[in-house]
C-alpha cells in the first residue's frame, strides 16, 4: 500500500510548481544581478549606493522576512504604483521575493568576477575601438561569466533550497504538500523524508549541470 | 549612460508587469486554514473540505454567486484578507473584539465551544466534563471551577493555535503557571501531544473530538469544562474588510434564510453529529 | 505606516535576541568541533571515510534546513523506539530539537569550508613541517589547521551570517526568537508589515556585526600584505620591526 495515498500525485504537481518557482526567479535574478552589477561596476555609477545597500540588506536579512514582507507587503505597493487594485497571488509574490534574494547575491557574485577580469582587457578592447556595449558583450562578459560560474551554482542550489520557505505563504510546493500531508495523516516522517529526496534530486540535477558547464568553459588563462 | 537606461527600462518593464497578473473575471473568494477539521481540512488530493467549505457553498448558491475556496496559515489569515488577497475569511473564526477593530463579522453561522485536553499519562482528574463555562459571566461557581483548572495544569506545557483565541484564552486564565506552545497549525499540535512534547492543549471542542478517535489520539483525554464566551465571542462568523459593507448584507441574509431552513443545522449534523447552528434571530 | 506600532516592536522584539545568539552561537560551535575531525577525514582520509564524510555533507547541504528540522522534530517524534531512548531527553524539548538541527546542519556546510581551505594548503609548507621532525598530528595542529583557516575565513563569515538568518527557522517550532516574538507580535496586532521591517532591521544588525567581527578577524590573522600596515598576532612572536626600504608590490 502507498503510505502517502493521493498525496503522490500531489508531490507530482508540487515538484513541477517548485520547479517553475525556481527556474523563473533564478532567471529573473540573474538578469537583475548582472545588470546591477555591470552599473556597479562603471566607475561613475549613481546607483553605486543604492545597488550596495539593497545587497546588504538582502544577504543580511532572513529570506523567510523577505518572503512575508513582500506576500503582505507586496499587494498594497503594487497596487500604489499600479493606481488600483492588484493581486499579487503566492507564485508572484514567491518569484518576486526569491528574484529579489537571488539577484542580490547574484550581483555580488558578478561584480566580483567582473573585478577579477584584468584591466588590461579592457583597455585592450578600448584599444581595438569597441563601444561599451561590444566590451561587455564580447570581452568582459564572457571572461567574468566564466570565473563566476562556480559561484553562481551555488546560488542555484541555495534558490532551489529556499523556494522551501514560500511555502509559508501558502503557494502549494514541495514543502508544503509535505506539510499538509504530513499532519493530515499523521505521518511526518514518510513525508518529510519524500521531501527531502525530491529536493536533493533537484540539487543534485543543479550541481551536475554546474560541474558540466564548468568543465565545457572552464575560466580562461587558468 | 546606456546601461543606466536599460536598467530604467527593465526595472520600468517588471513593474508594468504586475498588472498584467491580476484581472480574472470577479468571483468571491473565500479563505480557510485547511488544517482544523471538521471545521475545515485537506483531502489527499489537496481539495479543502469540511464544515466551513459546505456552509460557504451553500451561502453562495443563496447570494447566486461564483466563490472559490483558497487555504491559507492561520497566523496570516487576517492581514492577508486586509491586503485583499481574497474577500472572505471562513474558518471557524469567532467573532471576538479585537478581531472586530480590523474586519467585520456576518451574523454568527455557528457556536462552537472549547475544552482543553491533557495526555492521558499525567492522570489527572479531568472532572466534570460536561460541565458548561461561559467566561462572559464568570461568578463564584466559575472562579472555582477555573481556579482548579489552574492547579491542575500548573507547571505543563500547554500547546495552542498560533493567533487563535484559545492562545489568548490560555494566556489570561493560565498565562502565569503554564508553558505556552504556539503552533503554525493545529495538525503539528496533534503531532506533539501525540509525541508527548507538550502537556495539554486547548481549542475547538469538535476537532479534539476527532482526534481523540484516532490511534495518535488515544493517548489524550478532555479535561476540564466546555468552555465558551469570553474572549471567544458570540459564536463563529465569516470575516470581511470593513468597507465591504454590501457583502456582510448579503452573507447576514443568506446565513439567517439557511439558518431557518434548516439546512445548516443539517451541516452540522453531517460535519459534527451536533447541532451547533446559531440560535434562531426573531 | 505605523509608526507607533512599530515603536512597539522595537521595545518587544529584543527580547527574541538572547535565544537567536544562544541558537546561532552555540551551533556555531558544535557545528565547528563536529567540522574539525570531519574535514580532516574529508580531506586527507581513506577513500571510504572520505566518501562516507562527503555523503552526510551532500545530503544535508542539499535538503532545506527547514526540511531538516521538519524531519528531526516532527519525523523523528513519531518512532516509538525512539520516544522510549534516551535521545527523547534532548529530541523532547523544542530548544535542544533547533539546536540539535542547526548543528548538524552547520557542520556540514563548515566541513566543507574546512576541507577546502585543508586541500589549499601548500604541500611544501606541510613537507617543511615534516622534515622539521613534527609528528602528523602536530602537522595537523600547528600547521596545516592554522593556514587552513586563514584561507576558510571568508567564506566561514559567510557561514555565520546564514546561521544567524537560518536561526529564523527555530519559530516554526514554536520558540520565541526574534522571528517568533515577530510572528506573535503580528497575531494580536495584526499588522505585519510594520513588524517584519524592525525584526528584519534587527537581523541587519546583528548580520552586520558579524560581518565585521569576521572581517576583522581577518585582518588581524592575515600574514600577507604590507608588513607595517598589518596589525600584530598576540600570540605570534613579534618580529623585529625593519623600515621597508623598497615597495611591497
Amino acid at each position: 500500500m502507498n503510505p502517502m495515498g493521493g498525496f503522490t500525485a500531489q508531490f507530482a504537481a508540487a515538484f513541477l510548481i517548485t520547479v517553475s518557482l525556481g527556474l523563473v526567479s533564478g532567471s529573473l535574478g540573474t538578469v537583475m544581478g548582472l545588470l546591477l552589477a555591470m552599473s556597479k561596476s562603471s566607475p561613475a555609477s549613481r546607483f553605486k549606493a543604492v545597488v550596495t545597500a539593497y545587497t546588504t540588506v538582502v544577504r543580511g536579512v532572513p529570506e523567510l522576512l523577505i518572503i512575508l514582507l513582500i506576500y503582505f507587503g507586496g499587494t498594497i505597493f503594487a497596487s500604489k504604483v499600479a493606481g488600483r487594485y492588484v493581486e499579487v497571488n503566492a507564485f508572484t509574490a514567491g518569484v518576486i521575493a526569491l528574484t529579489v534574494v537571488f539577484g542580490g547575491y547574484a550581483t555580488e557574485v558578478f561584480r566580483g568576477a567582473i573585478a577579477a577580469v584584468p584591466a588590461g582587457q579592457t583597455e585592450a578592447a578600448k584599444s581595438l575601438g569597441l563601444n561599451a556595449w561590444q566590451r561587455w558583450a564580447f570581452v568582459i562578459g564572457p571572461q567574468m561569466l566564466r570565473l563566476a560560474l562556480p559561484a553562481y551554482g551555488n546560488l542555484w542550489i541555495s534558490l532551489f533550497k529556499d523556494t522551501a520557505l514560500v511555502s509559508i505563504v501558502g503557494l502549494t510546493d514541495i514543502m508544503r504538500v509535505a506539510f499538509v500531508g504530513a499532519g493530515s495523516l499523521r505521518a511526518p516522517l514518510t513525508f518529510y523524508l519524500a521531501a527531502s529526496s525530491l529536493y536533493l534530486s533537484l540539487t543534485t540535477i543543479t550541481l551536475l549541470s554546474i560541474r558540466l558547464a564548468e568543465r565545457r568553459y572552464p575560466a580562461l588563462g587558468r | 549612460m546606456r546601461i543606466r537606461l536599460a536598467i530604467a527600462l527593465s526595472i520600468a518593464g517588471l513593474l508594468a508587469a504586475f498588472p498584467a497578473l491580476a484581472g480574472t473575471e470577479k468571483t468571491i473568494s473565500i479563505a480557510t486554514e485547511g488544517a482544523s477539521p471538521p471545521w475545515d481540512g485537506t483531502d489527499e488530493n489537496g481539495k479543502l473540505y469540511g464544515f466551513d467549505v459546505d456552509v460557504g457553498l451553500e451561502l453562495c448558491n443563496r447570494m447566486k454567486v461564483k466563490c472559490s475556496f483558497v487555504a491559507q496559515d492561520w497566523d496570516g489569515i487576517i492581514p492577508a484578507l486586509l491586503v485583499g488577497k481574497y474577500d472572505v475569511i471562513m474558518s471557524g473564526m469567532a467573532i471576538t473584539e479585537k478581531r472586530k477593530q480590523q474586519i467585520v463579522f456576518s451574523n454568527p453561522y455557528a457556536s462552537g465551544f472549547n475544552q482543553f485536553v491533557v495526555r492521558k499519562e499525567l492522570g489527572l482528574d479531568a472532572g466534570d466534563t460536561k460541565e458548561k463555562v461561559n467566561l462572559s459571566t464568570v461568578g463564584d461557581k466559575e472562579k472555582a471551577i477555573i481556579e482548579r483548572v489552574r492547579s491542575n495544569l500548573s507547571g505543563k506545557a500547554i500547546g495552542v493555535l498560533r493567533s487563535s483565541n484559545s492562545e489568548a484564552v490560555v494566556k489570561q486564565l493560565l498565562g502565569d503557571v503554564v508553558t505556552i506552545r504556539s503552533y503554525d497549525s493545529l495538525d503539528n499540535l496533534k503531532l506533539d501531544l501525540a509525541a508527548g512534547r507538550v502537556d495539554g492543549g486547548l481549542a475547538d471542542y469538535f476537532t479534539w473530538r476527532d482526534f481523540l478517535e484516532t490511534p495518535d489520539g488515544s493517548s489524550a483525554v478532555f479535561f476540564g469544562p466546555e468552555l465558551k464566551g469570553g474572549l471567544w465571542g458570540p459564536g463563529v462568523g465569516a470575516g470581511m474588510r470593513r468597507d465591504d459593507a454590501e457583502l456582510v448584507e448579503k452573507f447576514n441574509a443568506a446565513i439567517d434564510a439557511a439558518t431557518r431552513d434548516g439546512t445548516i443545522k443539517a451541516l452540522s449534523l453531517k460535519w459534527f453529529k451536533a447541532d451547533i447552528a446559531p440560535a434562531l434571530s426573531k | 505606516m505605523n509608526l507607533s506600532l512599530m515603536f512597539d516592536a522595537m521595545i518587544v522584539l529584543p527580547s527574541g535576541i538572547v535565544l537567536t545568539l544562544t541558537l546561532t552561537v552555540l551551533s556555531l560551535t558544535a557545528g565547528f568541533l563536529l567540522a574539525v575531525p570531519l574535514a580532516f577525514a574529508r580531506a586527507f582520509g581513506r577513500p571510504s571515510l572520505s566518501l562516507g564524510v562527503l555523503a552526510y555533507t551532500y545530503v544535508i547541504r542539499g535538503t532545506p534546513m527547514l526540511v531538516q528540522l521538519f524531519l528531526l522534530y516532527y519525523g523523528l517524534g513519531q518512532i516509538e523506539a525512539v520516544r522510549a531512548s534516551v535521545f527523547w531527553l534532548v529530541l523532547r524539548d523544542p530548544f535542544w530539537c533547533a539546536l540539535l538541527a542547526f548543528s548538524l546542519n552547520c557542520a556540514a556546510h563548515t566541513t566543507e569550508i574546512l576541507c577546502r581551505g585543508l586541500l589549499s594548503v601548500p604541500k611544501g609548507v606541510v613537507e617543511a613541517a615534516a622534515a622539521l621532525g613534527l609528528k602528523r598530528l602536530q602537522i595537523a595542529r600547528l600547521v596545516t589547521f592554522p593556514i587552513a583557516f586563514r584561507i576558510s575565513l571568508p567564506a566561514y563569515g559567510n557561514e555565520v551570517v546564514g546561521m544567524i538568518k537560518g536561526s529564523s527557522l527555530a519559530s516554526t517550532v514554536t520558540l520565541l526568537e526574534i522571528t517568533g516574538m515577530a510572528r506573535q507580535l503580528v497575531s494580536s496586532t495584526f499588522a505585519p508589515y510594520e513588524i517584519f521591517i524592525v525584526a528584519g532591521a534587527i537581523y541587519l544588525a546583528l548580520t552586520t556585526l558579524a560581518v565585521k567581527a569576521t572581517q576583522f578577524l581577518e585582518r588581524r590573522l592575515s600574514i600577507d600584505g604590507h608588513p607595517t600596515r598589518r596589525r600584530k598576532v598576540r600570540f605570534r612572536p613579534g618580529l623585529p620591526r625593519h623600515r621597508t626600504t623598497t615597495p611591497v608590490p
